[in-house]
């Protein structure tokens, strides 16, 4: 396994903002065809984090590496258009927008030529179904209907589809359960699952152990944006994980107090 | 109007989905009711002639706006552009008596400039556009007046303009219909065939949507909300054109009751307050809905005096109705699976 040279990588990665240091030498690496899963409480640092991969935060120290080359964003469309894909918790951002319409926005299909070049909804429609369906999201089958009327699941999916059917290397999902029922949320790891199938990286970000657990092969926590602990699928228990990420902090500093080190 | 036909395609089910459904039910209700206080006079031409013209001014501007609007973007200074353009056209073309064409041209110029001008503060200075358009609006205001005054000496300049750009610009058919008809028709075609048609369509309700999520997806924000603001100022602009050729003379006042009726209609036309939905048919709609309140007080016998309180009340009907036909169209979506 550490063979392979990975997708993504972070090494001893450092941001602030003015005085305020954000992250703290954080060190993350992911491969092809593996999800690791970025555990971490509020204000730990997740949203710096992601923001950092996806090329809307320069490092202010260290460095990222794709495929390992050092690599340095220009910005967020130069880091999607290297292949990293980031889904946000609501997934669809253009709730008024149909299926087809929001899964081209950007790079919408077109028939006809030269100023007379049309919108081709049918086919847009098409591939935007399709492309849900073959992530198992039968019940997706109108290209027509809007993408605020789906449930938060569907909608994810529908990004993780959009995502993948546009080559994304590296898919960053930033909590995308954390709004779901238990029945959804189930869809959506299924849909993470089916994704790392195909061969893309997954950094999955979440506070619900379980849903990791479900999913990960690797695992971080990140505390005041530093990483706590870093290990392997099968390495800790769940509650071992909860202990780190909810009680994180105190812990350590309580063992710190007793024992002086830890 | 062609519009109506192509609302109802797809049965009625589907049709109370659309989002100009809202639009075209509260056109019916207020044709309705003014056909039965103004009778005859209102169902006939005159009553006819008398809405349509009133729509086709407010619609040429109406349509870009209401672009701006599913874009997110507001633009007020369509009221100012409308006097200016007039006055470009009178001083050029009838103060100093050059070519009627040089004057229209130059008319036009103002109002892409003064669009241009909008889109740069909007997407450069990140003033929000209410506030950037009302600013340029009272610029553009004060040089037209400045100008004019210093000029021509009066507030009022005329021009006796050639037959052949009277018939293009500012004739009646039989008395009654004006020109202006047929260019908000041609207005509405090309503004239907960019949301509706083209890819633009899906790049406008996306700035409307989710300006940053637009913008990560690869769309030229600041170009595409530049280019509307052009849009929406050549507009103004044109009708500004249209009114002088019409009446032969430009007053520096004019225009700023086009501010909040172009407002209007794309809001009564179902277009969302908010961006990021709305449709051209609705817009249309709409503006027929408003001219049909605003002309149709003066044949029902009412007061006209208090003719805004129906335009007031008919505004807030439509945005509760709005409201409702869009949580209809979201609800169908999620059910229907």
């Amino acid at each position: 396994m550490s063979e392979k040279i990975p997708v993504l990588e972070l090494q001893r990665v450092d941001k602030s903002f003015g005085p305020i240091e954000v992250l703290n030498e954080v060190s993350l690496k992911v491969n092809a065809g593996e999800v690791l899963c970025l555990l971490g409480d509020n204000g730990a640092g997740k949203s710096t984090l992601i923001k950092t991969l996806a090329g809307v935060h320069k490092p202010t120290r260290g460095k990222i590496l794709m495929d390992g080359q050092e690599v340095a964003f220009a910005g967020p469309r130069d880091a999607a258009g290297r292949g990293i894909a980031t889904v946000h918790q609501f997934g669809g951002t253009f709730p008024l927008m149909s299926i087809g319409r929001s899964f081209f926005v950007g790079v919408e299909p077109t028939k006809g030529w030269g100023p007379f070049k049309r919108f081709d909804r049918k086919k847009a429609n098409e591939i935007a179904v399709k492309a849900v369906q073959d992530f198992g999201i039968t019940r997706i089958d109108d290209g027509e209907r809007l993408v605020g009327g789906l449930s938060g699941g569907e909608r994810q999916s529908l990004a993780i589809a959009r995502a993948v059917h546009f080559g994304a290397r590296v898919l960053i999902l930033d909590e995308p359960t954390a709004a779901l029922g238990v029945k959804q949320a189930s869809h959506v790891l299924r849909i993470v699952n089916e994704t790392k199938r195909r061969g893309l990286a997954v950094i999955f970000i979440t506070h619900q152990v379980m849903h990791a657990m479900a999913v990960g092969d690797h695992f971080a926590v990140l505390i005041r944006g530093a990483i706590a602990a870093d290990f392997r699928k099968g390495e800790k228990t769940r509650e071992e994980i909860t202990d780190l990420m909810a009680g994180g902090e105190t812990m350590a500093q309580l063992e710190a107090n007793v024992e002086g080190n830890t | 109007m062609a519009a109506v036909a192509t609302g109802g395609t797809g049965g009625l089910g589907r049709f109370a989905l659309r989002p100009e459904a809202g639009s075209f039910l509260g056109l019916i209700v207020v044709y309705t009711f003014f056909a039965i206080l103004g009778g005859q006079n209102f169902i006939g031409s005159p009553g006819w002639s008398s809405w349509l013209n009133t729509a086709a001014d407010v619609g040429i501007i109406a349509l870009p706006v209401g672009l701006l609007m599913i874009a997110g973007e507001l633009d007020i200074s369509v009221g100012a552009v409308l006097p200016a353009s007039s006055l470009t056209v009178a001083i050029i073309s009838g103060h100093f008596g050059l070519p009627i064409y040089l004057g229209i041209a130059s008319a036009l110029g103002v109002g892409i400039a003064v669009g241009f001008l909008n889109g740069l503060l909007v997407t450069q200075t990140g003033i929000p556009s209410l506030i950037a358009t009302i600013g340029t609006m009272f610029g553009v205001m004060g040089l037209t007046l400045g100008f004019t005054i210093l000029i021509a000496g009066s507030t009022g300049v005329f021009i006796t303009p050639d037959p052949l750009t009277k018939s293009l610009f500012g004739d009646a058919l039989g008395g009654m219909f004006q020109v202006a008809i047929f260019w908000w028709s041609g207005f509405a075609a090309v503004i239907y065939w960019l949301l509706h048609v083209s890819p633009w369509g899906n790049w406008i309700a996306a700035l409307g949507g989710d300006r940053v999520s637009a913008r990560n997806a690869g769309i030229p924000t600041q170009r595409l909300t530049i280019l509307l603001y052009m849009l929406s100022g050549f507009a103004a602009a044109f009708v500004g054109v249209t009114q002088v050729i019409t009446f032969g003379s430009a007053q520096v006042a004019a225009g700023s009751s086009f501010i909040f009726n172009a407002i209007m209609c794309v809001v009564i036309g179902g277009v969302l307050l908010t961006g990021g939905s709305g449709s051209v048919i609705g817009i249309v709609l709409g503006t027929m809905t408003f001219a049909i309140v605003n002309q149709g007080i003066f044949f029902s016998g009412l007061n006209p005096n208090f003719g805004s309180i129906v335009i007031g009340a008919l505004l807030l009907a439509a945005v509760l109705s709005n409201d409702t036909f869009h949580a209809l169209a979201l609800r169908h979506a999620a059910k229907r699976s």
